[in-house]
């Protein structure tokens, strides 16, 4: 699944890198607010989900090269870490949801494609 | 009493989310140039420029406080304030122990120089030092006390890497007598948000991570006397 299957079919933002989502698969889900836990776990192509909205999260983000980044409830996202996504070309979606049912979603998501 | 202008929260280029010019030389004459009476260089995780600033600061006749910005496990910043050089040095060898083993990569976070007293580059630290370290927050404290220094939440209105906002509130039993808040609030406005706090000594420190952001004479601590033992009383909450 794509970052733009999976944000299209809940209606999720897409808040940096558009462009990117129908390129980029989703591979698994890391969710930690933890920075150094996060540096250290989140595995290729994984959909990482974080309250954290500093602009470190970015750079966690391009140094495990993540799919993408998720911040759940609608949290708000500092300008400088959008600004600091678009220039690495980290793509950041921001949902109503929270960590737990992102996850529930991205879960039943990829079950109804790979059973068809 | 002295009215001392201070920043006791300031990034050399050992911090690798400082700017290059950050060497110890630049970050003193930029002190002397603002007219601080004392300063503290704190980076992240790591006491390799202390020695150096020290020199010159000593100089230049600016009083200077050994610092290090730790990071705990719980991603809290906590700056460690040293009465000495030797005391700093100690506990950058028991902070060995506890450093996570992620390699720097420089493209993504910047380099981490250590620089000698001509702002001679000496060597370049591997390990990454904007990671959380293995110490928990009551271990750092301790162990920074043991050394003979004072631990003091760094940035405590900010929403990342302070206490209140990891933890949601200062601990009591932790025994803080002083909390570092950041640039971007005054203290009236803290205080208006969390009057709990009214009885700490609250400080504030530029943490600067280029020239330009190293304080103006704006941030006034009173002593008796220009003297480390002084800042440390007063840091301690005694004294002032």
């Amino acid at each position: 699944m794509t970052v733009k299957d999976f944000t299209e079919q809940f209606g999720y933002e897409i808040l940096t890198c558009a462009d990117k989502a129908d390129k980029t698969e989703i591979t698994g889900v890391y969710i930690c607010d933890l920075l150094s836990m996060a540096m250290a776990r989140v595995k290729d192509g994984n959909m990482w989900v974080t309250v954290h909205t500093n602009v470190n999260i970015v750079a966690v983000a391009y140094l495990t090269n993540a799919a993408c980044i998720v911040i759940p409830e609608n949290i708000e996202v500092e300008e400088i870490t959008v600004s600091k996504a678009a220039e690495k070309g980290i793509i950041i979606i921001r949902a109503p949801h929270t960590s737990y049912e992102i996850c529930v979603n991205y879960y039943l998501k990829s079950s109804e494609l790979s059973h068809g | 009493m002295v009215k001392a202008a201070v920043d006791l929260h300031i990034h050399s280029c050992l911090s690798p989310c400082a700017s290059n010019d950050m060497t110890p030389g630049n970050i003193v004459m930029m002190s002397k140039i603002k007219g601080l009476d004392i300063i503290s260089v704190c980076d992240h995780n790591h006491t390799g420029n202390l020695e150096a600033v020290a020199k010159v600061a000593g100089e230049v006749g600016i009083l200077f406080i050994p610092g290090l910005e730790l990071e705990t496990s719980e991603e809290i910043h906590i700056l460690c304030y040293f009465p000495s050089l030797e005391s700093a040095l100690n506990m950058q060898a028991a902070l060995k122990d506890f450093y996570t083993d992620i390699t720097n990569r420089e493209d993504i976070f910047g380099e981490q120089w250590i620089m000698d007293e001509n702002d001679r580059p000496v060597r370049k630290v591997e390990h990454l030092l904007t990671a959380a370290t293995k110490l928990d927050l009551y271990k750092c404290v301790s162990l920074v006390r043991e050394m003979g220094g004072v631990p003091v939440p760094a940035h405590v209105d900010r929403n990342s890497y302070s206490i209140i906002s990891n933890l949601g509130s200062v601990p009591e039993d932790l025994g803080f007598k002083t909390l570092e808040l950041s640039r971007y609030t005054t203290k009236t406005d803290f205080l208006d948000k969390y009057p709990e706090y009214s009885g700490k000594f609250l400080i504030t420190s530029s943490d600067a991570h280029d020239l330009g952001m190293i304080l103006e004479r704006e941030s006034f601590i009173e002593l008796e006397r220009l003297s480390v033992y002084d800042v440390f009383e007063r840091l301690k909450g005694c004294g002032g």
